[in-house]
């Protein structure tokens, strides 16, 4: 028999047992839905019905409709776009990275982490297929397809191409990923079913049957995913961070970037975690599985990418003194006082002081805390991602091309067609799909604590 | 293949009595058809005499596929097919290549791998498995015995070396 260490928390409290793993995670499929989740449901479509005609205005007249002008090409979109992407970075993190780190705590939480991911990145995909301003003919432009053109193929040069591939490797091997995750609950699911249910879940599961064998496959299979998946999530950040670092704006052309992405996608995609986490333990009582202990790690994350996003600002200012180059002194600068100052200290509030706050015990015990701290780090995130694209854009080479961007309501309702559709998908998975890897749980409870819970 | 389908299950609470019994049971002659766990239990399949998972090989493979696949793709595109000058580059820009390089070769591996793994454990969603006992996903370990394979030993033989193994139950299961 395993003993563990006396001091530590056990993962999962309340004495749970194997039946009552299944019965907690497996009741919310089985029931009726509540009346917050229909509730929730009904205001996420409304959402994306109403962003939905700001998608289509889009569409039809152009991205004109957007307030992009000749300087600040790139604004809101590519802001939402890579503020969507970073939020993507959590849940294959804690799936893939705390595996592999034989993280146990990460049991109870990485199945809707990891659904948040894939439809996180969904919503970011939105943005530059948006922005391609004929999103039809999009394949040909990001695809290396034969065209009429004497096939001229796509640009391998280019850091936009090598995010068509990141991107989409990214979502496709995080939900295979996910996927594999899910067969054996889904089996659990049959096994309790009958009728139309039995049938849908039988045909989820693959015909699951749990056998050793096909664990040991499953092990492996997660192992080899997860080593995979590491570089993956590393790489689709530093990809991103490319799109900017690549290019010779001042404020963008910076060598710091990668790490620097990759620190505040983690940040932000932790904070996303713990704002979704926060209501689903409450909403569906599962606050045995997702205890104080998860989240005090998750906010101890948080502080640890929250310091090293800081110390990245900070560098930057820095370094744009010490390279001498005035046009890049200008630039952070103007960041800092320009016209668009209530940005770049929104950002520097939210992400650099707001997670310190998590060094007293007391506050990142605090559900309340944490719950506003979460929202407020991924309001800070966003402003990031605003204060690089568009205060490095909006006072070029040229004063007499000087401009400011204002959002149009098209900008906004296309930001905000993106939470319907986010939110949408989360609260169907929430529903429809087990919210907790029952397997895996099922597989620390043993090891996790001192009384045997047969 | 003619096959009876008269299984003896052994029903088990506990993981570590399980990996206990699977030891005993084996000591005793007995051939065990499969173990059937709500979880992954580390250490059964050696007990049980698995041999390591071929998977990770297969993974490589891929991989290996996915590294030629995407160099040779941009070297025939950038260099062989229509050669541009973009940024003063070379056509054959190497390390441009890398990034997407890179996730071809994990794009590869992974679903190659997935897909080596969803076939060789028979997984499709229009599988129909034998289910022995439906507790097995819940929270009962059930080791199933073939009795064709086992013939020489007889059933009552078999019960009594599951019931001294520890399990908290013995059943019979037949399939159609």
């Amino acid at each position: 028999m395993q003993v563990t260490s006396s001091v530590r928390e056990p993962l999962v409290t309340g004495g749970k047992t194997y039946k009552d793993v299944t019965h907690d995670v497996s009741r919310h499929v089985e029931g009726k839905p509540t009346i917050g989740w229909m509730l929730g449901l009904a205001v996420s479509i409304g959402a994306l019905l109403l962003g939905g005609i700001a998608v289509g205005a889009t569409v039809w007249e152009g991205i004109g409709m957007w307030g992009l002008n000749k300087t600040v090409g790139w604004a809101w979109d590519i802001t939402n776009f890579v503020w969507w992407v970073g939020i993507g970075h959590a849940g294959t993190l804690i799936s893939a990275v705390l595996l592999l780190f034989r993280q146990k705590w990460r049991t109870s939480i990485n199945r809707a982490a990891e659904a948040m991911t894939i439809f996180a990145v969904i919503c970011a995909a939105m943005f530059p297929v948006l922005h391609m301003g004929r999103p039809w003919l999009g394949a040909y432009w990001a695809l290396p397809l034969p065209n009429v053109f004497g096939s001229l193929w796509v640009n391998f040069n280019s850091p936009l191409l090598w995010d068509v591939f990141a991107i989409s490797t990214y979502f496709s091997v995080s939900l295979v990923f996910w996927y594999i995750g899910l067969i054996p609950d889904f089996a659990t699911i049959r096994d309790r079913a009958t009728g139309l249910r039995k049938t849908i879940y039988g045909a989820l599961s693959f015909g699951w049957t749990g056998g050793a064998k096909i664990w040991m496959r499953y092990e492996t299979v997660s192992l080899i995913l997860a080593g995979l998946a590491t570089p993956l999530v590393l790489s689709v950040h530093t990809i991103v961070s490319f799109d900017f670092a690549t290019s010779v704006i001042p404020g963008w052309h910076t060598t710091i970037f990668p790490p620097y992405f990759v620190a505040g996608a983690i940040f932000s995609g932790f904070a996303m975690v713990l704002t979704l986490m926060l209501i689903t333990r409450k909403l569906f009582k599962l606050e045995d599985y997702i205890t104080m202990v998860h989240i005090e790690l998750m906010n101890i994350v948080i502080i640890i990418t929250g310091s090293i996003v800081g110390i990245a600002y900070i560098t930057e200012f820095f370094i744009a003194w010490y390279s001498g180059v005035e046009a890049e002194q200008y630039a952070f600068i103007n960041r800092a006082f320009g016209p668009y100052w209530w940005a770049y200290w929104s950002m520097m509030t939210c992400n650099v002081i707001s997670p310190q706050l998590f060094w007293f015990k007391k506050i990142r015990t605090s559900l309340v805390f944490t719950f506003i701290l979460s929202i407020v780090v991924n309001i800070g995130m966003w402003f990031e991602r605003f204060v690089i694209i568009v205060t490095s854009l909006h006072r070029d080479y040229l004063p007499s091309s000087w401009a400011m961007f204002h959002p149009t309501w098209a900008d906004m309702g296309v930001y905000l067609f993106t939470f319907g559709l986010f939110f949408t998908l989360f609260l169907l998975f929430a529903k429809f799909f087990p919210v907790i890897n029952m397997a895996e749980v099922k597989s620390v409870l043993k090891s996790s604590s001192e009384k045997v819970n047969k | 293949m003619e096959r009876d389908t008269n299984f003896v299950l052994g029903i088990y609470e506990d993981e570590d009595v399980l990996k206990d019994a699977v030891t005993k049971v084996r000591d005793s002659g007995v051939k065990i058809h499969e173990v059937f766990t709500p979880y992954p239990i580390h250490g059964l399949e050696d007990v049980l005499g698995y041999k390591r998972s071929r998977l990770p090989i297969a993974a490589f493979i891929f991989g290996v596929c996915g590294t030629g696949l995407a160099l040779t793709m941009q070297l025939l595109m950038m260099a062989v097919d229509w050669p541009m000058i973009i940024g003063g580059k070379d056509h054959a820009a190497i390390p441009d290549f890398i990034p997407v390089t890179f996730e071809l070769t994990v794009l590869l591996a992974s679903f190659g791998m997935v897909g080596v793994f969803m076939v060789s454990s028979n997984l499709k969603p229009w599988g129909q498995p034998r289910i022995f006992d439906t507790r097995s996903t819940d929270d009962k370990h059930v080791m199933a015995i073939d009795l064709a394979v086992n013939a020489g030993l007889g059933e009552d033989k078999i019960k009594e070396v599951l019931q001294a193994s520890g399990a908290s139950e013995v059943n019979n299961k037949s399939f159609e």
